[in-house]
Order: structure tokens, then C-alpha cells, then sequence
């Protein structure tokens, strides 16, 4: 138990270390900040479209970081020396997946406050999407964590890890954004299972692809 | 007669490829093995099968106690200072702070131990990875190049913390080009028939 703490530290301090705690906030922000330019100033319309450009900004945010989730770890021989301790690769998937969903979730859970500001969205809505994205940021994190391992072993894998991930992404995107639309009953709990099923199965996919990277 | 480590019947194929099959070792307490050969015989396979992160094609492998391994690549955290970087490991060994002190001690380590590992040298970095391995206080050690980039005055201290590991009861499995001045080295020769 120990050892799993000691690695959910260390990533978490990898993730947050030399700046890049900022990272996917700026980011985030970046995209609140040049919607409402691509878009016009119009409020009503912003105030419409802009909770769905929180998700998918969310979405992107969780897959910047894909490059140093797990290739540096292979490389450097630091997978080689969890498994050779024992262990498994689905217990080293999950911290993984932990330390990642703190480490991007939680700043951009403060994140969300200025760019809902930026994109005219009212309190009701505000706390919609939070709940939405706490719901939805352990199955981005394994989702990440996934196409991580998937791409650790190819040039420009983030790219390729990206086009991955999207397709098993979108049921979140549709529920998350559904869920603000005041006809769209039981958005929430779609995308609660939906995301229960992919930080469920996540580990697993995951540490498979790692067992694989050493074949 | 307390077997640490059994291989059976060994078989290992890399890509398309043939390494070696129906290979046989066992490493008891005390003992240490030498695998030799040319590039590309399999050494550095035996060792990962030896240790779990290769499956054989055939054959059983019995781990009957902890595992250390070291190979090219160091698995210390580069931003970090030396001491910090091994301290990550000592905590997932659960490893107290003045073991990981000794071990450090054991290859020279103390002047360097707020250098941030990215700084270090081949060798500087080697001797750490090293001294990760002495401090995790597991019986069996797989060593694959242990020496590479080492000077002169590194290698006798890798040849004492051999020594010193053998005589606590441990056993070493040493893929290496030269035999380090080890006494009492079993050689185990593997083809090459590449």
C-alpha cells in the first residue's frame, strides 16, 4: 500500500511539478477566451453554445498531457522496476489514472469558474457543469491514461492517442453537454454510467497495454 | 540446498526469432552465475525472463524470493536530486532512510546526493541505479551490464557489494562481456548461433 502511495505522489508531483499544474488551466481558458471571439459577443447565444465548448475543452485538457503520462516511465525503466516488485500492471494503471484525474481535475475544476464567466454561463448552469465534469473527469483520467499506454511506444503517439480516444469520448460529451438542456432529463445519470463503465474498465485496458509494451 | 531462483527448460523467442530453448539454471543462496556470450545470445532475455517482465515461449520460471534488476536504463527520476530519486524507491520497498544511506555509501554516493540525477554522468547514474538495488535488500540480484560505463574505482566497489550481498546469503545472476575480478563465478556460457 505504501508503494502505491508513494506512486500516486510521485506522478501527482510530475503532473503539478516545474509549472504544468498550469497547464491545462491556461489551456482551458484559452479556449473560453477565443470562443466568444470566433463566435461574436452575443450573450444569449454564448450563454447557449458555451457549455458545450466547456466539455469539449475539458475533453482536450485531459488529453494534453498524454506524452508524459506513461512513455517516460517506460523509457527511464521505471515500469520495469514496478513489475519486477511484484506489482501488477492494472494496480500501476489505476494510480496512474488516479493521480492523473487529480492532477488535471482538480485545476480544472477552479478553472471553470473564470471561463463560464468569459462564456456568459448563469450559476444554474455553472453548477451543472461542475457536477458533470466531477462526474466525468475519473473516466477522461483512465481514458488518457489508456491511449498513454496504447501510444508509449510510438513517435508522435499523442496525435495517433487522440483520435483513439475520441471515439469512446463522445458518449460522455453528449450526455455532459445533454445535461444542460432543460428537456434532457437523465442526462446525468447516462453519463454517470458511462463514465462508471470506462473508470471501471480503464485499469484493465490499460494495464493490458502496458503488459504489452515489454513483449 | 535453499533454491532462490529456478529456471526450467527455458525457451525465448524475440520477434521471429530463436534465442535460446531448453536452457536449465539454478541459483541458490550464496551463488552467483555468469551468463556469457556474444552480442545478441540472449543474455539480457534470461535476465528479464529471470525477473518476470519476459514470458517464456516454454519452460517454467520459479522465483522463490524477492527480485533487484538493473539494465541501460536507471528508473530515477531525472529532475529530481539523487537522494530524492532514491528515496521514491525506498519507499515503495519499504525501505528505511539509513539503509538507503549505507547503500548509497556502498558506491559512493554521498557527495552526490543533492546533484539532481539529469546532471549525473553514465557511470554516476549506473552506480546509483546500483545502489537502488543494494538498498532494496532483495535476496536475488539480476544484473544485466552492472558495470557499463563504471570506472575503475566503481567496479571494485560493485565487486564488493557483490561479495558482500553473496556472504548475507544472497545470489547474483551477472550478465556482463568481462568477469569483474568475482571469485567463485559460475560461468554459464549461451550460443550464438546468430
Amino acid at each position: 500500500m505504501t508503494a502505491l502511495i508513494a506512486l500516486f505522489a510521485r506522478d501527482l508531483r510530475r503532473a503539478w511539478g516545474s509549472g504544468a499544474l498550469w497547464l491545462p488551466v491556461v489551456f482551458f481558458l484559452l479556449v473560453a477566451t477565443a470562443f466568444p471571439f470566433a463566435v461574436g459577443p452575443d450573450a444569449p447565444l454564448l450563454a447557449r453554445t458555451g457549455g458545450g465548448m466547456v466539455w469539449v475543452a475539458a475533453l482536450l485538457a485531459a488529453l494534453l498531457p498524454i506524452d508524459r503520462l506513461v512513455r517516460p516511465d517506460r523509457e527511464a525503466g521505471v515500469l520495469d522496476q514496478l513489475a519486477v516488485r511484484g506489482i501488477a500492471d492494472e494496480t500501476v494503471a489505476a494510480v496512474k489514472i488516479a493521480a492523473h484525474a487529480v492532477g488535471f481535475g482538480l485545476p480544472l475544476l477552479l478553472a471553470l469558474l473564470p471561463a463560464t464567466a468569459l462564456l456568459a454561463q448563469d450559476g444554474g448552469r455553472v453548477v451543472t457543469l461542475a457536477t458533470g465534469l466531477v462526474l466525468a473527469i475519473p473516466a477522461l483520467a483512465a481514458l488518457a491514461v489508456l491511449s498513454a499506454a496504447l501510444t508509449a511506444n510510438l513517435k508522435s503517439g499523442s496525435a495517433i492517442g487522440g483520435l483513439l480516444v475520441l471515439p469512446l469520448a463522445v458518449p460522455m460529451l453528449i450526455f455532459g453537454a445533454g445535461m444542460l438542456d432543460p428537456a434532457g432529463r437523465g442526462a446525468e445519470k447516462l453519463l454517470a454510467a458511462s463514465s462508471l463503465l470506462l473508470t471501471v474498465i480503464g485499469p484493465f485496458a490499460a494495464g493490458a497495454a502496458l503488459r504489452g509494451l515489454r513483449e | 540446498m535453499s533454491e532462490l531462483l529456478r529456471l526450467d527448460g527455458i525457451a525465448c523467442i524475440r520477434g521471429d526469432r530463436l534465442l535460446f530453448e531448453n536452457l536449465s539454471l539454478s541459483l541458490s543462496r550464496g551463488d552467483a552465475i555468469w551468463l556469457r556470450g556474444p552480442n545478441g545470445a540472449g543474455k539480457s532475455s534470461l535476465i528479464r525472463l529471470a525477473a518476470g517482465l519476459l514470458r517464456p515461449a516454454a519452460g517454467t520460471v520459479v522465483r522463490r524470493e524477492r527480485c533487484a534488476f538493473i539494465d541501460e536504463a536507471s528508473a530515477l527520476d531525472p529532475e529530481l536530486p539523487l537522494r530524492r530519486a532514491l528515496d521514491f524507491w525506498s519507499r515503495v520497498d519499504t525501505i528505511d532512510g539509513p539503509v538507503t544511506e549505507r547503500a548509497m555509501d556502498a558506491m559512493a554516493l554521498a557527495p552526490l546526493a543533492d546533484v539532481p540525477v539529469a546532471m549525473l554522468s553514465t557511470g554516476q547514474r549506473k552506480r546509483a541505479a546500483m545502489a537502488r538495488v543494494i538498498a532494496s535488500s532483495a535476496p536475488i540480484w539480476l544484473l544485466d551490464e552492472p558495470a557499463n560505463g563504471m570506472d575503475i574505482a566503481a567496479q571494485s566497489r560493485l565487486v564488493a557489494a557483490i561479495a558482500a550481498h553473496r556472504g548475507n546469503g544472497g545470489a547474483i545472476l551477472l550478465a556482463s562481456h568481462f568477469a569483474l575480478g568475482l571469485d567463485n563465478l559460475a560461468e554459464f556460457e549461451m550460443g550464438g548461433a546468430a
